[in-house]
């Protein structure tokens, strides 16, 4: 077996054992970008010498005793919209080129206390408004299961770094999806957890009501070894929350005996491609055989949760976006008369048009005569769909069904109709709304060799069940492997 | 039926959001944002009269820090990232005629 | 027959909380730091900071809330006002428009006609922009960061006014109340106060509003008063030229005392406001508004009438010691101490107030222990200083607290109690006088004015001159 083959959680055992260096590890993920990049393009900025210095470092930390847990020495990717201090953080848009922050988001910081190593900053749909990765400034991101296909988005670069080996897990926000549809698209497993688990705090906001860091793994024991570290109360975070429960790890038994399972209907009905609605049907089939009650059951409103989305994240990020002007960081237009066109030339040239037509749609619904129509209908609409997850979760420990409508789309596809690439956040986005955990894992493939992932969604404060849940089919299932193991792109050291 | 959206409402919005659109781009928002209102009016066939907005998810409140001063001085680090900067100071078109 | 006109005038205050840190993040909010240097991710704005409220603020604004007799909100939450410009880091103010800390309160005011009413719509708390600086080099404008979270109350009061006397009274009274408060020093000057005018004008009689304007950059009470007038005769000059106002917010100039619209069309004024998704709600419990409320000072009016009463001050004595809260308090307990409360007063308002403006220092910075200030009255009554001595000391205590025995000890002040070395000295100078001595018996009373110079100076200054003039004055009425 290759090194770069391990999970999170084997590295750092072996490497605790001393059977494999914490440098040698590195250079096996730079090794492995060096293939890979050219085709793939999953990062935006690879800190190689910040790598290499930090290995050495994490390596006499692991002998002192410094660093005792799973993650220490594992080279790990992050999403280009979490702060990290010295190192550029962009939002894949030209607006943020060259931004180096002055302070790395509280997750980022629980990663280096644990020990884990940044190897580089990954691509994503420009300040996250996107599914595909495809309005990144930077250059598309190619799915590692096909290259004419995209990874999904907007936490692209991190799920198909995953996927191509070349990190052994990163972080990814989610706002509406962006962990999960990339996870489902690209054969890894990603995590968003209950709004207020992961601090905020340095992670570049889109709709601050809705985003959530999260973890994207191999497997689901790394993701929950990966949320247990970034977990934490943080006093710089308003919305952080203080949680207990955050031993993830302990809920990996896989015994689901006893566990009640509602199938939504409205999330394996019309428009759900039926070799994701096969997987689906196939992992309830599985959860039933490991001693889990599985039945269908009724999320009326999903319909709603759509346009409810797009007006509060809009929103939200038309607010948050302002910040960007050109006066204390990132582009700023070269010519213009005057402040007013400093600014329009400044936010014109640098932002994309997703990126610009969500601004103005957010700009609009908050505009006077309109607040109440849009904005506060919005804010009813959302109280309504959390509470017909509460209900839910008063019948079922978790809800299964697909992250996605569809496997992975062709590059360009989906930019031509917005409304078209919105509708794939049907099963996504009322996640978001009603603050609940979800987790993708990989749960089969379609007839053209695509991976397709079920996504399992637990009432707020319950990753336990989720991670409980997901181990059963993890375990159910046949092994499954990296897009890079089925195309044997698997280079450096064998072990 | 949804709210139509003119070219008044387009300029308008693009002031506030400052922006600067070509007559392309202009084009272009109008009718993007036309087809999202009218994908967005759906919500109203949602009785929401009994439901009271929800701005937080969670009902945490009174989330505090204590009055003390404990930042340091970070200016040069958050400068050095500044388009133009003079003085320790971020510098701008001038703001008053 | 020319019209008659009546000014309506409403006021929008913003005050300067004077906490340690800022209302969002930990940065000092001290003054005369370097530019940029009290700054953070999170007052500049900076991508992926959060703001964390601080409580001093939430307690302060409370407080203000109360002593202006305004209905607390038990929830309040924050919002964000959306605008672009330079001093305004993130793009967004966070600030509370649609459920404040504080509403419906009032203050009341004494003018020519007797007490009145103002009411108060509302208080809500936010934070202060940074500062810009016009670089007049290189025709562009410069941004620090260093005020820019720095927590504000705004007060907003009904259109209550109607005129600048009125104003100034309404002003007078919040700047007591919340100097008493502690909760800031409500400078006009210096911007820790800030007053923006809303004014309109309707004829006599009627009770419909007419369309108001917004003045700014009023920073003395002397611009205030020129502005309102201003304004006032503009809009009327408007009105009779058969024009209409228009309402906009107009920037006020003291040097030109003229204004002039700040619109331009880059600015649709749509402030956008949601609710602020970063900062959950603050909810105020009975037992912590009961803890606000029983730290509540005893405020200037209450304390004009209790002085009277309790220590038999005039009321002109009264209105003038409770000013400023540090002096009131330093009166209180020096007339406690003494039983003197005459006497006590007169230092606070005679000589502290001249020391304030030889010194030039700010009346609420005076400090010094009462207990000094009592010792030197007691010792003025036992006969034991001169008037000039007593005031040499009472200069020491007000410049550096100084203890007033000691140094009255080491500086030799007490008066010669040796009556022997008194009259030595009396006689003496009778004797060396000749020419006043008779003067004086000839009717010209007024020469013993310098006889008692001249024995003043051969004791130094340290003899009871009381004492020393029933012994001159004996001498003299015997016969030669």
């Amino acid at each position: 077996m290759e090194l770069i083959q391990f999970t999170a959680a084997e590295l750092s055992e072996k490497i605790r054992r001393k059977e494999i260096s914490v440098l040698e590890a590195v250079k096996a993920s730079l090794d492995q970008i060096r293939q890979m990049e050219p085709e793939i393009h999953s990062f935006v900025t690879v800190t190689e010498e910040y790598a290499y210095k930090r290995a050495q470092k994490v390596e006499k930390g692991i002998r002192d005793g410094q660093y005792r847990g799973p993650l220490a020495g594992v080279p790990t990717a992050v999403k280009d919209n979490i702060c990290t201090a010295g190192i550029p953080t962009t939002c894949s848009s030209k607006m943020l080129e060259g931004f180096v922050p002055p302070y790395s988001a509280e997750a980022v910081r629980c990663l280096e206390r644990a020990g884990a190593i940044i190897i580089g900053k990954t691509n994503m749909d420009e300040f996250a408004m996107g599914s595909t990765t495809e309005t990144s400034a930077f250059g598309i991101t190619r799915n590692p299961w096909d290259r004419e296909r995209v990874p999904g988005g907007s936490s692209g670069g991190s799920c198909a770094a995953v996927a191509a080996g070349e990190a052994f897990f990163a972080l990814g926000s989610d706002t509406g999806g962006s962990i999960r549809q990339p996870s489902s698209w690209c054969g890894v497993t990603g995590m968003k957890p209950t709004y207020g688990t992961v601090s905020r705090n340095g992670l570049i906001a889109y709709g601050s009501s809705l985003d959530q860091i999260g973890p994207i793994a191999k497997n689901v024991k790394d993701c929950a070894l990966v949320l247990e570290a970034v977990a934490s109360w943080d006093p710089m975070d308003s919305t952080s929350m203080k949680r207990q429960d955050l031993r993830f790890s302990e809920n990996l038994t896989g015994d689901v005996r006893g566990f009640r399972v509602g199938i939504p209907k409205e999330y394996v009905g019309e428009g759900v491609e039926p070799d994701v609605r096969k997987a689906v049907e196939r992992a309830a089939a599985l959860l039933e055989a490991a001693g889990a009650a599985v039945e269908q059951c009724s999320l009326k409103n999903t319909r709603y949760a759509i346009p409810t989305y797009y007006i509060i994240a809009s929103a939200e990020a038309s607010s948050n976006l302002s910040r960007f002007d050109g006066v204390k960081y990132g582009y700023r237009a070269s010519e213009y008369e005057g402040l007013h066109e400093m600014y329009k030339r400044s936010r014109s040239q640098g932002f994309g048009t997703e990126v610009k037509r969500r601004i103005m749609l957010g700009s609009f619904v908050l505009s006077s005569g309109y607040y109440d129509a849009y904005y506060l209908k919005a804010l009813r609409a959302k109280a309504v769909i959390k509470e017909e997850f509460d209900q839910a979760f008063s019948k079922y420990d978790v809800i299964l069904g697909p992250a996605a409508p569809t496997a992975a789309t062709r590059i360009g596809e989906s930019l031509k109709d917005p409304i078209q690439m919105y509708l794939g956040d049907i099963f996504t986005v009322s996640v978001n709304l009603a603050g609940l955990p979800a987790l993708t894992l990989p749960a089969g493939l379609t007839e053209d060799g695509l991976p397709v992932g079920v996504q399992i969604i637990g009432g707020c404060f319950q990753e336990g069940k989720i991670f409980q849940a997901a181990c059963s089919l993890e375990q159910a299932l046949e092994p499954w492997h990296m897009a890079f193991e089925k195309e044997g792109h698997v280079h450096g050291k064998t072990v | 039926m949804a709210q139509q959206i003119d070219s008044e409402i387009i300029d308008q919005v693009s002031i506030l959001a400052k922006l600067e659109l070509t007559e392309t781009e202009r084009q272009q928002a109008m009718e993007d944002m036309q087809k999202m209102l009218d994908y967005i009016d759906q919500l109203n066939e949602l009785d929401t009269s009994q439901t009271e907005p929800m701005p937080h998810i969670f009902p945490i409140q009174n989330v505090f820090r204590d009055d003390e001063a404990v930042n340091g001085d970070d200016r040069e680090a958050m400068l050095k990232n500044a388009p133009k900067q003079k003085d320790g100071q971020y510098q701008v078109p001038k703001t008053i005629e | 027959m020319a019209k008659q006109y009546e000014t309506v005038i409403g006021l929008e205050v913003h005050v300067e909380l004077a906490t340690k840190s800022k209302i969002f993040c930990g940065c000092s909010t001290r003054f005369g730091g370097a530019p940029n240097t009290q700054t953070c991710p999170v007052c500049a704005g900076f991508p992926g900071a959060l703001p964390v409220l601080n409580r001093q603020v939430v307690e302060y604004a409370a407080a203000v809330g109360i002593a202006c007799n305004c209905h607390i909100n038990r929830l309040s939450r924050f919002d964000r006002k959306n605008y672009f410009y330079p001093d305004n880091p993130q793009n967004y103010q966070i600030s509370q428009f649609y459920i404040p800390i504080c509403q419906n309160g009032w203050v009341e005011i004494d003018t020519p006609a007797g007490p009145k009413k103002i009411g108060i719509h509302e208080i809500h708390m936010e934070e202060d922009a940074g500062k810009l600086i016009h670089d007049e080099w290189e025709e562009s404008s410069l941004v620090d960061f260093n005020r820019s979270g720095v927590p504000l109350i705004e007060i907003v009061s009904e259109a209550d006014m109607r005129n600048a006397q009125e104003v100034i009274a309404y002003l007078e009274k919040l700047r007591s109340v919340i100097q008493y408060l502690g909760v800031s020093d409500c400078r006009l000057q210096e911007g820790s106060m800030r007053a923006d005018v809303n004014l309109s004008v309707r004829e006599a009689g009627s009770s419909v509003l007419g369309t108001r304007t917004e003045m700014k950059n009023l920073n003395s009470f002397k611009a205030i008063t020129h502005a309102i007038d201003g304004e006032r005769e503009r809009q009327i000059e408007l009105l009779e030229a058969g024009k209409t106002v228009i309402q906009e917010t107009r920037r006020w100039d003291e040097n030109k005392e003229s204004s002039r619209a700040m619109r331009s069309k880059e600015d649709a004024k749509d402030y956008r406001y949601f609710p602020e998704p970063d900062l959950p709600p603050v909810v105020i419990s009975e037992e912590w508004l009961e803890a606000i409320r029983s730290r509540q000072p005893e405020f200037a009016h209450e304390r004009v009438k209790r002085y009277q009463e309790e220590y038999k001050i005039s009321e002109k004595e009264a209105v003038m010691v409770t000013e400023y809260r540090n002096l009131a308090d330093i009166f209180e307990e020096t007339a406690k101490l003494t039983g003197n409360p005459k006497k006590s007063v007169n230092w606070m308002t005679g000589e502290t107030m001249r020391l304030i403006n030889d010194r030039g220092v700010r009346p609420e910075k005076i400090r010094f222990t009462p207990a000094h200030l009592a010792a030197l009255i007691q010792e003025t009554e036992k006969g034991e200083l001169t008037n000039q001595g007593a005031r040499e000391v009472f200069e020491q205590i007000f410049d550096r607290d100084q203890e007033p025995t000691a140094y009255i000890e080491e500086k030799g002040l007490r008066v010669v109690k040796n009556d022997g070395l008194l009259m030595e000295a009396v006689q003496s100078v009778v004797d060396s006088n000749p020419d006043a001595v008779t003067q004086y018996r000839e009717g010209k009373v007024k020469v013993l004015g310098f006889l008692m110079g001249q024995v003043m100076k051969a004791m130094k200054g340290k003899a009871d001159p009381e004492k020393a003039r029933q012994m001159m004055e004996e001498i003299l009425k015997q016969e030669p």
